[in-house]
């Protein structure tokens, strides 16, 4: 099985982020990792390679710093790795952005595609159907679960509030992955050592430029969202904290 | 293009979801501001009575997509009847709750128009010098949220997130508004995927929904040995331990404790989050709780926008002293 990998770089759960001064946008200096459900996409589809043999290979869109996705997935047993390197990736739609990943795979001959169900900075949960529809293959989201089978692939979709569903579709295909279908695995030293010399192809916003257009939506503004709630703040030092919660949770809560 | 809305309904089995309550009173809301007419689609096999259901409300029409093959849900069968439907009738917004099969399907149907979709708004806004309407959407997982606009020719899309509009505000009409049967052709080969039926896990070992005292944790918890601190609040209190999606997702609690959107729903009297970030999926499945305290170190955690008593702070400092303050205060009471 040949198996694309979409991920990409976000900022790191824990990075304090900061508007730009024309609050469109934040701060770019901040720590940045692999969004969680695309670090998933890629150990599903290690876990399929290591079953039925085949290849692995991931991209990724977004500047010079972005990189650092692709030499993980490298180092953890991807194959090669294409980076769409130019810093005005970061601020393509959904729809442009697979438009982009359909023309620099043109070439390719994929039988799977993942990509993370979403990404932790837009959250459009996008990019992977519309390449499905790009490329005219069939897709599914949210998927717990893939197995090959004769015709194609079996694979488990999780749906809202505890049930799932078990759906047969032929290949090519595009899956969204769901956080928690596997469990990661660390980079080894030497996975990290061979990464150095595995593929990159570097794809220029240029390459790709006339498969793409204007982007069909945009942010006006990015803002700390209001509070709606009246909320309690309370301070002190973590005895006078456990207090003050105590005296809450019996006299206005009646919960003790 | 008419000056329409169209409200994409989700029905299963015949039972409209609240998500769909949620979406006509959407789009009566936009209808209000822009002055343009409301009408529903309603799409599955025999959804006459839903049809007729949606048709009570204040709509100026209802249109019902009955077909066998949409029947069980497959996303090929309801991109093309609903991009059928649109090609016919071009609406200008298309709107839709953001549930989990409608995120599986309307970026296919948008792109299949060359059309954007907005996705998962928590609110609408005409501004009133420029006429924009302006769609709002959280961003780094609730940390911002962000005023989107489309850039292109209509029709537009736009999935709304569950709760942002409430589904009792869904007007009622003054008479029932007609219902259209939509017929659409969907060809041989079309639908590729064959679904089965939906299933749970096997049966959950406690039941939630039941706990008048909830001890959630979240990644903050760190490590899996330190659930001990928050059972122990939970002993303390005589509640229940409960946990957002990623220890489910490790195997630190089983997933019959995970609260959200792919979890349970509670409404304990209280409800402690212990580093837990506050992303929607976790929030909607507990936001009905009468009372939630949130203990988080970082002060611009989404979590605090919805707490009652709000501790900045860390978890591992204040839950110790806390359990032990509600020992001594229940030996005393
Ligand atoms: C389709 C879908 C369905 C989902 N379903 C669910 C669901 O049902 N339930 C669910 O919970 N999530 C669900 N999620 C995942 C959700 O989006 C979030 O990723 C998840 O809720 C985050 O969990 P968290 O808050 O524990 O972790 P994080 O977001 O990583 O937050 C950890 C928090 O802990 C705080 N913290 C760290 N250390 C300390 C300390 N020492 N003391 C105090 N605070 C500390 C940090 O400041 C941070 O705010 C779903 C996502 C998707 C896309």
């Amino acid at each position: 099985m040949k198996i694309l990998v979409c991920m990409k770089q976000v900022p790191q759960k824990d990075a304090p982020l900061k508007l730009n001064e024309a609050g469109t946008w934040i701060r770019e200096e901040v720590s940045y990792e692999v969004n969680e459900p695309d670090a998933y996409a890629l150990e599903e589809a290690l876990r399929q390679k290591e079953k039925h043999t085949g290849e692995v290979v991931v991209i990724t869109s977004g500047p010079a710093r972005s990189q650092q996705v692709l030499r993980e997935a490298l180092a953890k047993g991807a194959d090669r790795a294409i980076h769409l390197e130019d810093d005005a990736f970061v601020g393509l739609d959904a729809f442009n952005t697979a438009k982009a990943f359909a023309a620099a795979i043109k070439d390719e001959q994929f039988d799977l595609i993942f990509t993370g169900l979403q990404s932790d900075d837009y959250g459009f949960a996008q990019t992977g159907v519309i390449l499905a529809e790009l490329l005219g293959w069939a897709h599914a989201t949210i998927i717990m679960q893939i197995e090959k089978t004769e015709a194609g692939i079996r694979v488990k979709r999780e749906l809202e509030a505890g049930y799932f569903q078990y759906v047969d579709m032929p290949t090519p295909a595009v899956l969204t992955i769901q956080s928690g279908i596997n469990k990661l695995r660390y980079a080894t030293l030497i996975g990290i050592k061979n990464a150095k010399n595995k593929p990159m192809r570097k794809v220029a916003m240029a390459e790709v430029a006339s498969a793409i257009g204007p982007n069909l939506q945009k942010i006006e503004r990015l803002y700390v969202p209001q509070k709606s709630k009246q909320t309690q703040l309370l301070e002190g030092s973590p005895g006078e904290i456990a207090k003050k919660l105590v005296d809450k949770l019996r006299n206005e809560l009646r919960a003790i | 293009m008419a000056d329409t809305i169209l409200v994409v309904v989700e029905q299963q089995q015949g039972k409209l979801n609240r998500a769909s309550w949620e979406t006509i009173a959407a789009g009566q809301t936009i209808a209000a501001a822009t002055g343009w007419a409301l009408e529903a689609a309603v799409v599955g096999a025999s959804i006459g009575e839903v049809a007729v259901e949606v048709a009570g409300k204040k709509l100026a029409k209802v249109y019902a997509i009955d077909a066998v093959v949409l029947g069980a849900y497959t996303p090929d069968a309801f991109a093309v009847a609903l991009k059928q439907l649109v090609e016919a009738i071009q609406p200008k917004l298309v709107i839709m709750p953001h549930t989990y099969q409608v995120r599986d399907f309307a970026p296919k149907l948008a792109a299949s128009l060359g059309r954007s979709l907005i996705s998962d708004c928590i609110a609408f806004r005409k501004d009133d010098t420029s006429g924009q309407l302006l769609f709002t959407r959280q961003m780094f997982q609730g940390k911002f949220a962000a005023d989107v606009t489309f850039q292109s020719e209509a029709p537009w899309f736009a999935t709304f997130q569950n709760g942002s509009f409430r589904g009792d505000h869904a007007e009622d009409g003054a008479a029932p508004a007609p219902v259209e049967a939509f017929a659409v052709t969907i060809a041989d080969g079309v639908v590729r995927n064959k679904p089965e039926a939906w299933f749970k896990e096997a049966k959950a070992a406690v039941d939630l929904t039941q706990a008048e005292i909830i001890v959630a944790i979240g990644r903050g918890i760190k490590e899996e040995k330190n659930i001990a601190i928050a059972q122990a609040l939970a002993d303390a209190l005589g509640g229940e331990v409960a946990a957002s999606r990623p220890i489910c997702d490790n195997g630190w609690l089983p997933m019959d404790r995970q609260v959200g959107s792919s979890g349970q729903t509670v409404a304990p009297k209280v409800y402690i989050a212990l580093g837990i970030s506050g992303a929607i999926q976790h929030v909607v499945g507990m936001k009905g709780a009468r009372a939630i305290i949130a203990i988080n170190k970082d002060a611009e955690a989404p979590i605090f926008e919805i707490a009652d008593y709000a501790v900045v702070g860390n978890l591992f400092d204040i839950v110790p002293p806390l359990t032990e303050e509600v020992k001594k205060a229940r030996a005393g009471a």
